[in-house]
């Protein structure tokens, strides 16, 4: 497994919310590793097993942590992450519609603190067997050793579905998020799933937009032994109505299906048009 | 939020950036009134959201008020690249000396603010930077820093321009980076920036604003570019609507009706933790569309809840003013009681979403 293991130890921003009251019990259900909860002006409340404080100054003082996941708005969103960056290791933004401009910031204070981040706009991460920090229905992942990195959140479960329906596991499932601007990027987390000796192959999801996938072929093609497999959604989309220049000038033809999926075939990683065939072409790789 | 351009130059002028005279108009007359106040030759450019505007004959030029009025006539009944043409910008005709190009876009990749500038503006920048992209001057800007004027200037120069113009250019970019960080935008653009006997000026202008930053600015709301919308919701030419929970489940979703021989007649992505009522809007909004002949919604719930779905399903079907078939894919959190409820109401579903797109396309030929 990578990223999330049993070495960490997470505590929730915004865990007196709806989304994060609801979501903490979830991953307190699935025996995820959660030590306390921060909300400014709740300090001493408690939230099940778990005391609530109003920084994570005041949660370092007490016990050992390395880890947030964040639930708050996202007005305040930046705020929580500056905050997580400071004092943690591993920090996982749930929250959706964050401000690209401050995920830009987020993620420069990130790079100069040498902290990872998941999201934000993510499913987040789970490592079955050891917990999860995020907001997937659990009874779709199991143990395995397939490891599952994703743009998109509901193709994350539709591609675990299969897979454990298929007798297979999952080593980790990690959702890099759906944003412009994220933390962990696919190159970033192939690397960890091929130094780690719990996962055999890698299922990569795609999406049309950008250039993450183009960037991952060529990483895959000089970087990764293990088998990858991949799916890209959206190859029957009608091409965006692109406005300025400055996208294709950074871009240039990259962005759609093909370009993409051509990418990835010449880098030796075999394309699924469907989910349902991404088991099979696991099954035979063995 | 795409700008018009009208829009644009008014949020660059206020912000220091020289644009020409001009009146956004909505029929010739005030066209033909717009040149008379002008003066002189104007520029009668269709302020549309497309891009490739000029190529696409959107920009014409006049001499005179009854010039203008006829030009401005034939613009209005024009659609560019299947936009309908409904205003126009007449401005005065620029003297153009020189054409440049710069632009503050967000760069993914790096995650950071990308400047992008060259003395080789105009229509061509995209050829020019696939061919002689050692032409396009690039600055990232470190997004905890402050961009200093200075910081223009140094771009300025690298771009070849000389003394007698490097405040103004360097000003300029400058200003457009102000532009890009005080409005949230995405993309702020100007091409060309033209050299003048008048000085340097914006002759054109985008501007593309983060729609997740708007509640930071309110006073944009007022703009007529602004729609408040629920649905990430594109209307396509076929007859099946897709309609799921997530971007990447709904144009998977897409790709298995092509796949199975149909065509989506849209894309309709409702989101996580969607409540009956949603659903119950994404499906109206569907049927209310005249070339939908099936409906193929395709949920896999995480945050959404399966029951919820059924129940917004099940709402909508009976108040719903047009017959249309329906093909649902329900799993996912809750699923047992979303199936349940489907089943009592004698409603069938699927649990595959392959085999779901399947079942829709034969409804939809059998039809």
């Amino acid at each position: 497994m990578i990223i999330l293991d049993k070495n960490t130890k997470c505590l929730v921003q915004g865990i007196t919310g709806k989304q994060g009251s609801f979501h903490t019990e979830q991953m307190l259900n699935y025996n995820t590793n959660i030590v306390a909860g921060v909300t400014p002006g709740r300090g001493g409340q408690t939230f099940g097993p778990l005391n609530v404080y109003d920084s994570i100054e005041e949660v370092k003082e007490e016990m050992d942590v390395n880890a947030s996941i964040i639930f708050v708005p996202a007005p305040f969103a930046k705020d929580a992450a500056f905050e997580s960056i400071k004092h943690l290791d591993l920090v996982v933004i749930i929250t959706e519609h964050i401000p690209v401009q401050d995920s830009m910031q987020i993620m420069e204070y990130a790079r100069q603190q040498g902290v990872t981040v998941v999201g934000p706009n993510t499913p987040g991460i789970i490592s079955p067997g050891v917990g999860k920090l995020g907001i997937m229905p659990t009874h779709i992942f199991q143990e395995g050793n397939v490891g599952l990195v994703s743009r998109s959140g509901t193709l994350t479960y539709e591609f675990a579905h299969q897979i454990s329906r298929a007798g297979m596991g999952q080593s980790t499932c990690v959702g890099i998020g759906g944003d412009p601007v994220v933390g962990l990027d696919f190159a970033t987390v192939l690397q960890k799933f091929e130094n780690d000796p719990g996962t055999e192959s890698i299922v990569m999801i795609g999406e049309i937009g950008g250039n993450a996938e183009e960037r991952a072929a060529e990483y895959i093609q000089d970087n990764i032994s293990k088998p990858v497999f991949a799916y890209i959604s959206g190859t029957t989309a009608p091409p965006g109505k692109r406005m300025g220049h400055a996208g294709a000038i950074i871009e240039g033809t990259s962005g759609t299906a093909s370009s993409k999926i051509e990418a990835l075939e010449s880098a030796g990683v075999q394309v699924a048009q469907k989910p349902s065939q991404i088991v099979d072409m696991i099954n035979k790789s063995k | 939020m795409k700008l018009y351009e009208y829009s644009a130059k008014q949020i660059f002028k206020k912000e220091g950036i020289p644009i020409p005279e001009g009146y956004m108009v909505k029929s010739s007359e005030e066209a033909g009134k717009a040149a008379q106040k002008l003066g002189r030759a104007v520029a009668i450019k269709s302020q549309v959201l497309v891009g490739g505007r000029g190529k696409a004959g959107g920009i014409k030029f006049a001499d005179n008020s009854e010039d203008a009025q006829q030009v401005a006539q034939k613009l209005l009944s024009s659609h560019i690249k299947g936009e309908k043409v409904a205003r126009l910008l007449v401005e005065e005709k620029a003297n153009i000396q020189k054409e440049f190009y710069v632009s503050v876009a967000l760069d993914r990749t790096s995650k950071k603010p990308l400047i992008m500038a060259s003395a080789e503006g105009g229509v061509e920048i995209e050829e020019l930077a696939a061919n002689s992209p050692e032409k396009i001057v690039k600055y990232h800007v470190n997004p905890l820093d402050e961009f200093l004027p200075y910081e223009g200037r140094e771009i300025a120069r690298k771009m070849g321009v000389g003394s007698a113009l490097i405040s103004a250019v360097g000003g300029i970019i400058w200003k457009l980076f102000q532009v890009f960080s005080h409005y949230d935008a995405q993309l702020a653009e100007i091409n060309p920036l033209v050299v003048t006997d008048k000085g340097v000026i914006a002759a054109d202008a985008k501007l593309e604003l983060d729609d997740d930053s708007i509640y930071r600015h309110k006073e944009l709301m007022d703009l007529e570019e602004y729609q408040s919308e629920e649905f990430a919701f594109v209307k396509l030419d076929g007859d099946i609507a897709v309609i799921g929970n997530g971007a990447g489940l709904t144009l998977s979703g897409m790709d298995m009706i092509k796949l199975s021989g149909g065509e989506p007649a849209t894309f309709l992505d409702i989101g996580g933790g969607s409540s009956e009522e949603v659903i119950k809007k994404a499906l109206n909004l569907v049927i209310d569309h005249p070339p939908v002949k099936v409906i193929f919604l395709n949920v896999l719930g995480g945050i959404t809840r399966a029951d919820d779905v059924a129940r917004g399903v099940i709402t909508a079907l009976a108040e719903a003013e047009r017959k249309v078939p329906l093909v649902i894919r329900l799993t996912g959190t809750n699923e047992e009681e979303g199936q349940l409820l489907l089943k009592e109401a004698g409603i069938s579903f699927e649990t595959s979403m392959e085999d779901a797109a399947k079942k829709a396309v034969e409804i939809c030929n059998s039809l």
